[in-house]
């Protein structure tokens, strides 16, 4: 199949509480000292799930988009290292402070561009703004149908089986493609590149497109957003935690229990 | 302000916790000047007297047989014809299977935005003011929205179902409903062992610092003696330990048990974004040093092997 993924890049979501900072005048996040971003974890599952289809197909292809700053061009890296074929960096100072409605715009356009494709895949959610409407958006804009949250993808013929992710069990469909299919931590470890793929993936091609190239222009800039923030903060947490001494665990424990039927929690 | 759409949901024939505590958050709103609160859900008109019994003021009962199929594409109608029938210009879904699809769905196709997995709402200068968490729960974002409606998911447990306060209005019915263009085939509900995570008053999670799954079965002892259930960090699902369906988190469920014992959990904010609103949090982490001994009331700073085993034979 020719297929489609769709990788961001974000600040590490594993930066801890202490070292994440955010400027609230700017409505920004301040990258943390030392903790570089990282390829959205969800995405190379939804890399890995492109290749795989098209290993068990024997042929096919997958094209790696990101939108974002210069730095992206590592997720496309990381991606083609992976295994895919080649990438697509969608670029510029236009593209700054967009929300996830414009970002869905700008993918749409750029995959109308490429003439579309029989599946783009995409993770669940970004885990910078945790949104997870991205896929749904860029298969509205495509006119196609939507599978979100796969944990298993299958081809049957001209249409696609998936397992899929529900708050309380799992659920099986099917649907025709092209289709867009969004990708659930549940689908497993993603290959980990190895040196040679790594050094053969310097060679693919990475095509940087412009605002100018998708036709959007007027549709982006921070002041376009669809979803304005009004203001960005971290949430204050307070310590007041009681430590439950004792000589040994066991004497903790019977100590734990004491102060908690005291408090009438158990 | 004209008015707010609840999309409710219901389980087994009977409206789901989401349906109150969205109607709750909507009346919270109308309290603030946003209007009347319409709530639709997929059924009869015998369950949507319930959503008027529950405290909406009108109630939709949206009948086609597609919506039984829970997806967007049949939905998406549906809520067209209801918001042209209430006239609302905000609607509110749960961040639930339902929900995370058609809140996009339906923010694409009306050419809006949607906010997902709301913790707070509120109205703000006659517009519609969503907080919700960004960054696995690091930070918060405060957003509003340039075009209407404006389309809010609600996190569970976020706002109380309105007490004692039934609706006066009316039901009414639309048929209206898309052609999924997504065939279900089969669904598996995960095999729920006792209590529903979501509901149990004490929960008792584990995580990769229980080392493995025989961890879990000491868990389950403790949860047992104390009539609650049990959860799982997204490390320990990862690992296999534990069903995804006990994952407590962002991508998980959200509980606020009055007591939540977190064993070899580190409290990442993933985590904290599915269990922070619990009444008493207890830590049994031997790291002193742990974000989850920080934020919790009672904490035991030593190794769970020894600690849980005395902890139960002590309840006991
Ligand atoms: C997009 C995204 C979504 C996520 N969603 C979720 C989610 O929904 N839920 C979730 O839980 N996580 C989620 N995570 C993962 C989260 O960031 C953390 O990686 C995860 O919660 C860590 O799990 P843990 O605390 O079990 O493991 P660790 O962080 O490895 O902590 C293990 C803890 O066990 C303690 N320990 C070790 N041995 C012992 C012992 N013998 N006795 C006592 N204590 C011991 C250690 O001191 C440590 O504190 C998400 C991450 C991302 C990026
Ligand atoms: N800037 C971007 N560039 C490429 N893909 C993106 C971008 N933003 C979102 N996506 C894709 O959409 C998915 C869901 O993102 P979101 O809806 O923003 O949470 C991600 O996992 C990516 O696959």
């Amino acid at each position: 199949m020719n297929i489609i993924v769709c990788v961001k890049q974000i600040p590490d979501p594993e930066t801890p509480a202490a070292s994440f900072k955010v400027d609230e005048a700017a409505k920004k996040v301040i990258p943390a000292q030392g903790i570089a971003p990282v390829v959205n974890p969800y995405d190379p599952q939804a890399t890995e799930a492109a290749l795989r289809l098209n290993e068990a197909d024997g042929g096919g292809k997958v094209t790696v988009i990101s939108l974002g700053p210069d730095t992206a061009r590592d997720a496309i890296k990381h991606a083609l290292a992976m295994g895919a074929d080649e990438g697509i960096l969608i670029t510029g100072p236009e593209f700054e402070g967009i929300d996830n409605f414009q970002t869905a715009k700008a993918l749409g356009a750029a995959i109308q561009k490429l003439g579309g494709a029989d599946l783009v895949l995409m993770g669940r959610a970004a885990a910078d703004w945790d949104m997870g409407v991205v896929p749904t958006g860029v298969a509205s804009i495509l006119g196609v149908p939507v599978v979100t949250l796969a944990k298993a993808i299958e081809k049957a013929g001209g249409a696609l089986k998936v397992e899929r992710v529900l708050d309380d069990g799992f659920q099986t469909v099917e649907v025709n493609t092209p289709a867009v299919v969004s990708v659930s931590n549940e689908f497993g470890e993603p290959r980990y590149p190895q040196l040679r793929q790594i050094m053969l993936a310097a060679k693919k091609t990475v095509q940087v497109w412009g605002a100018g190239d998708l036709g959007i222009a007027d549709q982006l800039g921070a002041g376009n957003r669809d979803l304005t923030l009004e203001a960005l903060y971290v949430p204050k947490v307070e310590s007041n935690v009681e430590i439950i001494e004792g000589d040994s665990p066991e004497e903790k424990a019977r100590n734990l229990a004491q102060k908690l039927r005291a408090a009438k929690l158990i | 302000m004209a008015g707010i759409l609840v999309i409710a949901e219901a389980a087994n024939g009977a409206l789901a916790p989401i349906s109150g505590e969205l109607i709750g958050a909507a009346k919270k709103l109308s309290a603030e000047g946003a209007g009347s609160v319409t709530a639709l859900v997929a059924g009869d008109a015998a369950l949507a007297q319930g959503l008027i019994a529950a405290g909406a003021d009108n109630a939709i009962a949206a009948t086609s047989a597609n919506l039984a199929t829970g997806t967007a594409d049949a939905y998406v109608p549906a809520v067209e014809a209801a918001l042209a029938q209430s006239g609302a210009d905000i609607i509110l879904l749960g961040q639930t299977s339902l929900g995370r699809d058609l809140g996009p769905a339906l923010a694409f196709k009306l050419g809006t935005a949607v906010a997902m997995d709301c913790v707070e709402l509120k109205v703000d200068g006659g517009k519609l003011r969503a907080t919700r968490s960004a960054y696995g729960g690091n930070a918060r974002a405060e957003v509003s929205f340039k075009n209407s409606p404006a389309i809010a998911t609600v996190k569970a447990k976020s706002f109380d179902a309105p007490e004692g306060a039934a609706g006066s209005g009316s039901v009414s019915s639309i048929d209206a409903a898309g052609e999924p263009r997504v065939k279900v085939t089969g669904t598996s509900r995960a095999e729920s062992t006792g209590i529903r995570i979501e509901d149990a008053p004490v929960v008792v999670a584990g995580g990769r610092g229980l080392g493995d799954e025989s961890g879990f079965r000491m868990l389950e002892e403790l949860s047992g003696l104390l009539k609650g259930a049990t959860g799982a960090s997204r490390a320990a699902c990862d690992l296999g330990w534990y069903p995804p369906s006990q994952q407590v988190g962002l991508t998980g469920k959200t509980v606020s048990p009055n007591l939540y014992i977190a064993v070899a959990i580190s409290g990442a904010s993933q985590h904290m974004a599915g269990m922070a609103g619990s009444k008493n949090i207890v830590a049994i982490n031997k790291d002193a040093d742990a974000n989850m001994v920080k934020v919790s009331k009672f904490a035991i700073v030593d190794d769970y092997k020894k600690v849980v085993p005395a902890l139960i034979e002590e309840i006991k």
